[in-house]
């Protein structure tokens, strides 16, 4: 059985955890054209190699970011997301969107 | 018969012949390069050959004919999809594959043993009329049925009220079959080789060259490769061979689990589906049951058996046929499959001039193997997508315009 480390939980069966999709940064909505964002929606890296990607241990509902090897299956590193987001994330409606409406 | 037995048995050498000639030398110079020698691959090189008189072509395989996903697909094929762009596809591959042996002059063990859909819940059964009635409009034979029926049809499954999903009706597609899937690729590559096709193995392509905007030559572990144009057929690892020729697609790769039991006297005559339970079982001709659509839970290039998919298909197919409880596994596999985002293929043109797509086959690759060779070809050869395959371009994807196929394999929803 394949285990994952959950930074918040520890160490748990993977059959506790939902794949959340590889981690890339959303571009600004505000200065996005369409074909920019089909891509940032549709057209992932799907890496044969070492990727991030974004985990849930589902029973707690705690989201956290992995270091995987999409060709070996190891998991390199589990870690929390104040890694990467060090400020908070505005989720308001863009500018950009209002205008259209 | 038992004269000609006899010739075969005291003969010093084998008479049979080898089914095509690999080729040796990579020239340096090829009107189409083929990346992939996969069922799809050398269908194209085959219709190319055929049809369109194109017979300075390379198909170029990193491995072996036939030894890619084409080896580890579960055989099945089948029209009865949701969307029209769906059904005309698989409606005309399905046509294609009944000739296919004659065509070959080569038996391809096709089986026309027909398709059956459970459905265990009230949705289930909304949805399945709305595909009969697709289907049937479609002119793909397509119909729901009740338990009586199905319990005629198939007297082994558990038809059973108290199990925990019990069947409540059934999708009938009696153009449903199987087919030998190495013998697709081996008829196709010994057609394709005997009309002037290069089929070469253990060839690698490492990087694409493309100068001003068209591809122009293919670097290979065994030297370069100046092409006209190029085809990638390459399930599995679509994503990968797109980016050496700069192209981003939207796929994830996902391995998809079968295994297969001990033989057992033929008692299973339809190929038998449950999108609810997910799992899928037929029963080959050589009397083993496929169980197949066990979907790894997250993206891998890594086509390892896993125990826990194991648990699950096994759980799955005893509570539709219990005697399974009984069965010894033979093997357990797993195949790449290229995951779209909406469950269609990837085909046709790409950003790259002469450079052509033949990508995202999820679980639905093998079923459209003969009609991808037509459709393939004739783009290549014309340089005009047919009607067909525009539905699955690469561009639907920033039109925002997907095609959802709901149709597609138990497994993946």
């Amino acid at each position: 059985m394949k285990l994952l480390t959950c930074p918040l939980n520890g160490q748990r069966n993977i059959s506790e955890f939902t794949y959340g999709g590889e981690y890339h940064p959303m571009p600004d909505p505000n200065t996005t054209d369409s074909r920019a964002w089909a891509e940032h929606v549709f057209f992932h890296d799907n890496a044969a190699g070492v990727v991030t990607e974004w985990w849930c241990h589902t029973a707690s509902s705690f989201w956290f970011l992995a270091e995987r090897n999409t060709i070996t299956d190891k998991v390199i590193r589990t870690f929390d997301t104040s890694e990467i987001f060090n400020e908070r994330v505005d989720f308001k409606v863009p500018d950009a969107a209002e205008k259209q409406s | 018969m038992p004269f000609g037995l006899l010739k075969y048995g005291l003969n010093s050498e084998y008479p049979g012949k080898h089914h095509f000639t690999p080729a040796t030398e990579l020239k340096r110079h090829y009107d189409v390069v083929i990346i992939g020698a996969g069922g799809h691959g050398t269908a194209i090189a085959y219709n190319l050959a055929k049809y369109h008189g194109i017979t300075n072509v390379a198909v170029l395989e990193k491995s072996y004919l036939g030894g890619g996903n084409t080896a580890r697909n579960t055989a099945v094929i089948r029209s009865n999809y949701l969307t029209e762009e769906g059904v005309n596809f698989y409606r005309e591959s399905v046509k294609l594959f009944n000739n296919l042996s004659n065509e070959f002059n080569y038996n391809v063990m096709m089986e026309s043993r027909g398709q059956l859909t459970l459905a265990h819940s009230d949705a289930a059964i909304r949805s399945f009329r709305w595909r009969a009635e697709v289907n049937q409009h479609m002119g793909v034979r397509s119909e729901l049925i009740d338990r009586q029926t199905i319990a005629e049809m198939v007297p082994n499954l558990n038809m059973s009220e108290d199990s925990r999903y019990p069947i409540m009706a059934g999708l009938w597609h009696a153009d449903g079959a199987t087919a030998r899937h190495d013998a697709v690729a081996w008829g196709y590559a010994k057609g394709a080789c005997d009309r002037g096709v290069e089929l070469h193995q253990l060839t690698e392509v490492e990087d694409i060259e493309i100068t001003q905007g068209r591809v122009t030559a293919v670097k290979t572990n065994r030297g370069r490769v100046e092409c006209g144009a190029v085809v990638q057929a390459v399930a599995g690892a679509s994503s990968v061979v797109a980016k050496k020729a700069g192209i981003a697609l939207p796929i994830h790769c996902y391995p998809l689990q079968a295994m297969v039991t001990q033989p057992y006297k033929p008692i299973l005559t339809p190929h038998i589906s449950s999108p609810h339970v997910h799992v899928y079982v037929h029963q080959t001709s050589r009397g083993e049951f496929v169980i197949g659509g066990g979907s790894d839970p997250y993206p891998l290039y890594h086509t390892r058996a896993t125990l826990d998919q194991r648990e699950t298909l096994a759980a799955a197919s005893m509570e539709l046929f219990p005697f399974l409880a009984q069965a010894r596994m033979l093997r357990q596999w797993a195949g790449t499959t290229d995951m779209t985002p909406d469950y269609s293929p990837i085909m046709g043109l790409s950003p790259v001039e002469n450079y052509y797509l033949d990508a995202g086959w999820g679980t639905w690759g093998f079923k459209a193997t003969p009609i991808c060779g037509v459709t393939m070809a004739e783009l290549v050869a014309t340089k005009k997508v047919p009607d067909l395959i525009k539905p699955f371009e690469l561009e639907r994807f920033y039109r925002y315009d997907q095609i959802n196929e709901a149709g597609a394999t138990a497994a993946s929803h």
